[in-house]
Formats: structure tokens, C-alpha cells, sequence
């Protein structure tokens, strides 16, 4: 199980939580355990996120390994100018 | 209705009946001009201001500016009986153009070819489409070349300025100086639809702090403006602004200089950032302690002048990246990429390709490849050009390092394996390799047709691993006590580029986003009448700095390598824009005697705010 923590007015959609134990190996099994975990976030899933690993932030690449003691932050979708 | 505030107030008119706040609990049940709530923090921030000794609450109001590009919107359609079409067009991401006109057309991407053309200023504006598909649906009804150039009216009304933001922020602190807990409030109007930069402005709001307690709410609220569009770092100076302000004014209520202030409650490596993640090497603390060596800070300050100074961050991305790289067969190289160069990234790119391939750097030529000569590429923002399309040149360098170590294995007759690369050439790896004479790029690309035909490297991939930056800025203003009228006398710029590729251009951004920044927070404002109708769409009423408005900008390169590079590069032109408005309004403030919450700080608000100070001795 890997710990990911989500932003805090996403709390509505996981029961008050901030704080997720999802069992996933990687980035994607991340975003699609999430989503059928907690249907309220796939809104969200859809319009784009970013996951933050150990302190590096992943817009993309699914296959990005988490271990049971990564860091995991769910952020919205970088963007820039 | 054109004030954020205003557009929020209970009673306001809705501007969609199908926008119900999202974000909040119970989902309400009757539409608002509230698109979005965000909150992002951790720790507990009222038990946090129960710690401080003294507390500083200030709300900021910023007004909406536009990124001010010289260049209009322009582009020149061609789409023929056939289907196929060109689309030769100003923009920050070509590729972008090509999919979002092919949807809007229904037309196969495949049938549509986009050139970028030689960009005059982009700074996130030019990151969506306006004219592009306009053009191309003229074009295939006429069947015949269409151009379309924007007026200047009509960049100012009909392409995306940046929000204007109205924000609160609360900070505790202890006697000694120590944060004990940070509160902001951000609302942004993005104009008529969803999207106001404001989650960014929330998560960069306290990221250069170290913070236990910090908690940043943002709503993003429609207003009857124009939609908003990217501006450089979108969201975060306007943030900085309030809370480097609240920061000046709490050094100075517990007794300490502003820059110590900073570095002793400064987000450094094994911070928990005020977004979440952890942070791994950063370059806030060396900026700041360059700052405090910099002759700048020592220099006396004359009559009516004042010194302020504020610190910034941004995020930078990777993003989709495709670069081709060929080796000609005089020994020089032809490297294609797919992001616009905005800034001098092809001089960057060259300038790696060189380092990588053991060339010199005029032996190598980089072109903006049309849409149809590569593979996809995103945009060129989010500081991300130097970062992703030079990792994926120098990657794409030793495929093709690769391929010519292998040319030449087989030009002397052993195994590849037995072949080593050194300063541009392929040499037999030791003794028991043969002994012959090292073969040159130019040598091995000679017989090229001989050895397996042409010799290219590519790289496509998704890049990740940005190394998020911090900047440091100094600022001395010099405020006229008749007229309000400010001047920057003196702007020195420190920021961590994790590796100078170029350290030119790298200086040219340092000092453009101060410029900017100069401009936004001096003079730019999107000024409505009680019509709701825009006064100044142009230059000659919306007034960006000239030269003769600015000193020369001092710089500070510094290098703190990003893990994510094989170089150590960090993007570096957003974060640029991020302290500005908040130095120049520490200054300003220093300079006037009195706290000025208000951009811009033109003449107008200067005197009033001298005259409120007046009235309150």
C-alpha cells in the first residue's frame, strides 16, 4: 500500500480524508485505483493532475514506480506561461 | 461586473446558471460566479497564530495585465481543394495550433502542416489559439491564401490578459523572528469562463518558507471580462506580492532586517513545502545569501528613495518532447526541434548538441521544425524549453554518438563494443582494439553511404524531473512626494538557474521578468468604465516600460543542479516574474513611508496614500 496525500479541497470526494492508502506499484494503477476507490475524484482524474514522488513532480509517466515509502502527493496539473 | 470581490458578493449576478462550486461541502445548489475552491496546507494554522507574539493581516488587490508581446496575433492560412492545408502562425506551441484547429475543422491532423514563425514576445499569451482556425475555415471556403493580423485593440480585447486578484494574508510570528503559522486567502478572476490561474498562485503563495502551520484557500471566479489566458508563472506573482509584503512588514515589527528575516524562516532542502512535497536540493537560502553579500544592499539610498526586496518560486514542468538530430557529411550537425524559441533556446540547444558530440558550437544549426518534419511537442512554457528539449538534444547526441561509434567499428574492421567516443572522435577503446588513428565526425559521416546510410539520433519522450527554482530580488525606488510618479533607480536580480546553459540568454530572462514586473507594478492596469467597457486597449494608454523607464538590471547567476538533468538545468523563465510586484511595492513603500496594498502603485495611488499618511500624523 503506498500513502498519497490529496490537496485539501478534495477532501469532499474521499470521506474527509486527506491521507489515502492505495495499493499501487505505479503512477497509473495510482490514478485508476483512486478513481474506482473514490468515484467523486474522477472529475478531477479527468481534467488533469500531477503526482508528486519523493519530492519530484511527475505530470506525466504512468509507469513511474512508488514504493511503500514514497512520498506521494496528488497535485493539480502543472501548467505554465 | 468586473471586480472580483464584487463578483462574489452574495446577490451578484450570475453570470452561468450551470456553475455550482465545486470544492466545497455540501455541493451547493445554487449556481455562483465561484467556479472552484482550492485549499492546500498542512499543520494546524490557529493553533499556529496562538504561538505568534505578533501577527500582520493585510488584504492586496492586484489589477489584470496584459503579457504585452510586441508582436500581435498573425498567421496566413492556406488550405487547398485537396484538403491539405498550411498555417504559418505566431505561437508558443505550433503542434498545439495543428490539433486544436484539426479538431475544431474536423479535418485529419495529418492534412494540416503548421510553421511556427520567428515569435516577438509570447510570455504565455500565445499558448491558445484566436485567429489560427478563423483563418483556416476562410481559406478552405475561399480556396485561396488567408491572413489574419490582430490590431492592437484587438490584442488587448480579445487575447488573454492575466487575473486580477484581490488576496488576504495572515502571518504569526514569534519575537525572534520564527513563522509560526501562514493564512492566505486568494481570489482571481479569470473573465467570462473557468480558469483562473488560482490553485497556482495558492500553492506558490508560502513556498519559500519553511513552514509548520500554512494554510492557502483559492476560488477561481468568472467576471464579464475577457478569458484570461497564461501569463508567465501564472498565478504566483500576484500571490508574492501579498504575502513578500506582509513578510517586510513583520522584519520589521520583530526587529529585523528584511533579509535575515527571510533567511532564517527560508524553505531549504527537507522542507515540506507549502504544496505538499518535500523539497530536495533548492536554491532559495544561496540566493538570499548572495543577496545579503551583494554591494547592492550596502549602497546608500538618496532622498525619497526606498529599498525593498522579495523572494519568488515556480514550479517549471517537462512535457512532451521529440528532437531529431543529423549528422551532415562534412562532419556538421542539423539538430530539428518541435518547441518555438522564445527565449534563445536554439543557441541552448546547439550549445549541448556541441558539448555532447565534442564539436565546435558553429558546427551545429538548430531549426523550429514544422509540424509535419517531427513528432509531437507540447507547448513551450512552463519554463520547460532548455530543461526537456535539451535533455532530449543531448540524449538524442548520443544515440547519434552511438550510431557513428558503431560506423567507425565498422570502418576499422572490430566490434562496436570495442569503440570509445572522446572529444569528437570515435577512438579504439585500448590496445587490444587495433590501434588506429582516431576517426573525426566528419571522417566517419564521409563514408556514410558505405557504412548503412544516413546517421541521425533521435529522442522522443515525456520528460519529467523539473527542478523547481527560487529567485531573490532588490529593488530601489525613488518616489516623487508632488506628483506620485515612481522610478526605479537600481534592480539587481539573483536566481538559481541549476545550470546557466547559456548564461545570456539566461541574464536576458532574469532582467525580462523584472521588467515586466516593473510594468505591472508601476503603471499596467486593464482600466473598465462604469460601461464595463476596456479605456485603454493600447499602447499609448496602457503603458509598459521603455527603456528611458529603466535602470540597467543587475544579475546574479547561481547554480544549484537539478537531479532531474544531466546538466543540472532548471527552468528559468517564469520564475523571473514571480518577486518583482512585491520588491518594487516593498520599495515603493519604504520610499512613501507607507504600506501601498494596491497595484499599480501609479501616481494617482501614491498621493492618496501620501495624503492618508498625512492625515493620520
Amino acid at each position: 500500500m503506498v500513502k498519497v496525500v490529496v490537496w485539501g479541497s478534495l477532501k469532499p470526494h474521499t470521506g474527509g480524508k486527506a491521507e489515502l492508502e492505495i495499493d499501487a506499484g505505479n503512477v497509473r494503477e495510482l490514478l485508476t485505483r483512486l478513481g474506482e476507490a473514490y468515484p467523486g475524484l474522477k472529475p478531477q482524474l479527468a481534467r488533469g493532475v500531477s503526482v508528486a514522488i519523493d519530492g519530484v513532480i511527475f505530470r506525466d509517466g504512468w509507469q513511474e514506480p512508488l514504493r511503500k515509502d514514497s512520498e506521494v502527493f496528488l497535485l493539480p496539473r502543472m501548467v505554465g506561461g | 461586473m468586473t471586480d472580483v470581490d464584487e463578483a462574489m458578493k452574495p446577490g451578484a449576478p450570475i453570470l452561468h446558471s450551470t456553475i455550482f462550486t465545486d470544492g466545497v461541502e455540501p455541493k451547493p445548489k445554487k449556481p455562483s460566479n465561484i467556479v472552484r475552491r482550492y485549499e492546500f496546507g498542512h499543520g494546524d494554522v490557529a493553533a499556529g497564530f496562538k504561538k505568534a507574539d505578533i501577527i500582520v493581516e493585510r488584504t492586496f488587490k492586484t489589477e489584470a495585465t496584459h503579457q504585452g508581446y510586441i508582436e500581435p496575433h498573425a498567421c496566413l492560412a492556406n488550405v487547398g481543394p485537396d484538403g491539405q492545408g498550411e498555417l504559418w502562425v505566431c505561437t508558443q506551441g505550433h503542434f498545439m495550433v495543428r490539433d486544436t484547429c484539426a479538431r475544431l475543422l474536423g479535418m485529419d491532423i495529418s492534412k494540416l502542416r503548421v510553421t511556427a514563425s520567428e515569435i516577438g514576445g509570447g510570455f504565455g499569451g500565445k499558448t491558445t489559439v484566436f485567429i489560427e482556425p478563423v483563418a483556416l475555415a476562410l481559406s478552405r471556403k475561399a480556396n485561396r491564401p488567408v491572413k489574419v493580423v490582430m490590431s492592437r485593440e484587438e490584442v488587448f480585447k480579445a487575447s488573454g490578459p492575466t487575473a486580477s486578484t484581490s488576496v488576504d494574508v495572515k502571518v504569526g510570528v514569534t519575537k525572534d523572528g520564527r513563522i509560526t503559522a501562514a493564512d492566505a486567502t486568494l481570489r482571481y478572476q479569470g473573465g467570462a469562463f473557468a480558469g483562473s490561474p488560482v490553485e497556482f498562485g495558492s500553492m506558490s503563495a508560502f513556498a519559500c518558507y519553511d513552514l509548520e502551520n500554512v494554510r492557502t484557500i483559492g476560488y477561481d471566479v468568472v467576471t464579464n471580462r475577457p478569458k484570461q489566458a497564461a501569463y508567465r508563472a501564472p498565478g504566483a506573482p500576484m500571490a508574492a506580492f501579498a504575502v513578500e509584503s506582509v513578510m517586510e512588514e513583520l522584519a520589521k515589527k520583530v526587529g529585523m532586517a528584511s533579509i535575515d528575516f527571510r533567511i532564517k524562516n527560508a524553505a531549504r532542502e527537507g522542507t515540506k513545502s507549502s504544496y505538499g512535497p518535500t523539497y530536495g536540493p533548492i536554491g532559495l537560502l544561496p540566493t538570499l545569501e548572495r543577496a545579503k553579500q551583494h554591494p547592492h544592499f550596502k549602497a546608500p539610498l538618496g532622498p525619497n528613495q526606498g529599498r525593498g526586496m522579495a523572494c519568488g518560486f515556480w514550479f517549471n514542468f517537462g512535457g512532451q518532447t521529440c528532437v531529431s538530430l543529423n549528422i551532415n557529411i562534412d562532419g556538421t550537425a542539423a539538430l530539428s526541434v518541435g518547441t518555438p524559441d522564445i527565449g534563445g533556446s536554439r543557441a541552448s540547444m546547439c550549445l549541448m548538441a556541441a558539448e555532447e558530440l565534442g564539436i565546435p558550437y558553429d558546427k551545429v544549426r538548430a531549426i523550429v521544425a514544422d509540424t509535419s518534419s517531427l513528432g509531437y511537442n507540447d507547448v513551450t512554457d512552463g519554463s520547460r524549453t532548455t530543461f526537456a528539449t535539451g535533455m532530449a538534444t543531448i540524449l538524442a547526441a548520443r544515440d547519434a554518438i552511438k550510431k557513428l561509434s558503431a560506423r567507425a567499428a565498422q570502418i576499422w574492421g572490430i566490434p562496436e563494443e570495442a569503440v570509445t567516443w572522446e572529444k569528437g572522435h570515435a577512438k579504439p577503446a585500448g590496445s587490444n582494439a587495433g590501434n588506429f588513428p582516431p576517426l573525426s565526425i566528419a571522417e566517419i559521416a564521409a563514408q556514410a553511404g558505405a557504412t548503412g546510410g544516413p546517421i541521425a539520433g533521435h529522442h522522443e519522450y515525456s520528460a519529467d524531473g523539473a527542478g523547481v527554482s527560487f529567485a531573490t530580488h532588490i529593488c530601489d525606488a525613488e518616489v516623487d512626494p508632488e506628483t506620485g510618479a515612481t522610478k526605479i533607480v537600481r534592480y539587481t536580480v539573483l536566481q538559481d538557474a541549476g545550470k546557466a546553459v547559456h548564461p545570456s540568454y539566461v541574464e536576458g530572462q532574469f532582467q525580462g521578468g523584472a521588467v515586466q514586473g516593473i510594468g505591472w507594478a508601476l503603471n499596467e492596469e486593464y482600466i473598465y468604465g462604469k460601461d464595463g467597457r476596456l479605456q485603454n486597449a493600447g499602447f499609448l494608454d496602457y503603458r509598459i516600460p521603455v527603456c528611458s523607464d529603466l535602470p540597467m538590471i543587475d544579475t546574479v547567476i547561481l547554480e544549484i543542479p537539478n537531479p532531474g538533468h544531466p546538466y543540472g538545468v532548471r527552468g528559468v523563465g517564469e520564475t523571473s516574474i514571480v518577486p518583482p510586484l512585491a520588491a518594487i511595492a516593498n520599495a515603493v513603500s519604504a520610499a512613501a513611508g507607507v504600506r501601498l496594498t494596491s497595484l499599480p502603485m501609479s501616481p494617482p495611488k501614491i498621493l492618496a496614500a501620501l495624503d492618508r499618511k498625512a492625515a493620520a500624523e
